[in-house]
């Protein structure tokens, strides 16, 4: 089916800093637009109808054999449950293993000064918590839009973002997926080229 | 033709009997070790596990004694399971995704679970998460400390290796060879889980697994690493223990300077 043929049954803008989810339904197109451009967006997903059916970030890099999501990319859960796949990626890379910020590790990476500050730990448990979900819920998540090179020692660190304004994933649900979301509000390093902002949400039928 | 369990008493004397014939399969004692101070020693066959509470203070050996073992491993706070490993901060706090000397075992609350200390074998994984069989281990070893299977978070594998080429791709470096084996110091109370299986990207059979704890006090008291990351993690790990104790216990006093 063609993207001019698909209906549009969600579209919604997440404030800079703001936790989002929804329900994508197996078939479904979820699209994620980066509009101002280097915004990362942490994502986290849970088969909809058995949470305990969750992403796996070790699964899918284990099955693809490549630490980068983008076209092709199966996102599993630890039962092998295809989740979703990426259709299209107007960026190329993906970060699969540098989780979320949360603000206890922010306290490790940048001092203790940064101990209250947002942090995307405080999004996804906002938004677990309307689903009945908790902390032991929570685990490695994706981070679209976000650049994290591994040397050959070893040396990883979230470096410049490929992205630019208005460029997007779009992921095809191949289950009914809870989808939830952090729109990144770190400002002490590049992931969000030190100024978090918007990004829009689109589902497509 | 009358069976030696055909009756109570036969099967007991049939059972009892059992333990003289038989071997203990142990993992050899750490050289250099007071045998007093050894709190836990154990051999975990292929396909087998463990799940063990192990104490602050604790200095916990795994070994490859014949040369493939595979150590699928998670740590939880003992007394607080829903603080366990976190993986993605384990890599990306210290910038270094290959686990070795010096690099802490973080916890999703900024602190350290525990520190691997010594490494003879420099063949790990932190990326790629347990193959089938060890998911299946783990989630029995968790299941009998009370925990649910959404509490397997994501793990660590000890002595088989991964390395990230540069376009990303994962490829598996294998094992060190028999006789490997890495140290962990505890710093608190944790729940450890451990699976002897396969590894995702490397699926030769695995052979034993030893895993020997012992109380080390000194060697929590060290320093292991000097990064700004590291200090910064054992300052809240000795805070939420201080703050934990209704005391300030002595040696802890420094960490408010």
């Amino acid at each position: 089916m063609s993207a001019m043929t698909r209906t549009v049954v969600l579209d919604e803008t997440v404030p800079a800093c703001a936790p989002w989810s929804a329900v994508v339904r197996a078939g479904d197109q979820l699209e994620i637009i980066d509009l101002h451009g280097n915004q990362a967006v942490d994502c986290l997903l849970y088969n909809a109808a058995d949470h305990t059916d969750r992403y796996s970030a070790q699964a899918t890099v284990t099955a693809q054999r490549n630490i980068f999501l983008t076209t092709g990319s199966v996102l599993l859960t630890d039962n092998g449950t295809s989740l979703m796949t990426v259709v299209a990626d107007e960026v190329g890379n993906h970060d699969t293993i540098a989780g979320a910020c949360s603000q206890e590790s922010n306290t490790l990476r940048y001092g203790h000064h940064t101990r209250h500050q947002h942090a995307c730990v405080e999004n996804f448990l906002t938004a677990a918590l309307e689903w009945g979900l908790g902390k032991r819920d929570l685990v490695s998540n994706i981070n679209w839009f976000m650049n994290v090179p591994v040397e050959a020692d070893g040396t990883l660190g979230i470096v410049d973002g490929l992205s630019a304004p208005g460029k997007k994933v779009t992921l095809r649900a191949e289950t009914d997926t809870l989808v939830l979301v952090s729109n990144c509000p770190q400002i002490n390093n590049p992931c969000n080229g030190f100024d978090p902002t918007p990004v829009r949400m689109v589902v497509t039928r | 033709m009358t069976s030696s369990t055909a009756s109570t008493l036969a099967a007991r004397e049939h059972a009892r009997a059992q333990e003289a014939a038989a071997t203990v399969a142990e993992p050899a004692l750490p050289e250099g070790v007071d045998p007093a101070d050894i709190t836990f020693a154990r051999r975990v066959p292929a396909g087998g596990y463990a799940g063990v509470v192990l104490g602050r203070g604790t200095r916990v050996r795994l070994g490859d004694p014949d040369g493939a073992a595979c150590a699928h491993l998670l740590l939880l706070r003992a007394d607080a399971p829903w603080e366990r490993l976190n993986v993605a901060d384990t890599v990306k706090v210290p910038w270094q995704a290959y686990l070795g000397t010096g690099h802490p075992l973080l916890s999703d609350q900024g602190r350290v679970l525990a520190t691997v200390i010594a490494d003879r074998s420099g063949h790990h994984d932190a990326l790629c998460g347990p193959s089938p069989r060890a998911r299946r281990a783990l989630r029995l070893a968790a299941a009998k400390q009370g925990l649910e299977p959404r509490d397997v978070a994501p793990s660590v594998s000890f002595f088989r290796g991964v390395r990230v080429d540069a376009d990303g791709g994962l490829v598996a470096t294998g094992g060190a060879g028999a006789g490997a084996t890495v140290d962990l110091i505890v710093h608190l109370p944790v729940t450890l889980l451990v699976a002897a299986a396969e590894h995702p990207l490397d699926d030769r059979p695995v052979t034993d697994l030893d895993l020997v704890a012992w109380r080390a006090p000194a060697d929590l008291a060290a320093e292991h690493n000097p990064d700004p990351e590291y200090r910064r993690a054992v300052h809240n790990t000795e805070e939420a223990w201080a703050a934990a104790a209704h005391h300030i216990a002595t040696g802890t006093k420094e960490i408010h300077a």
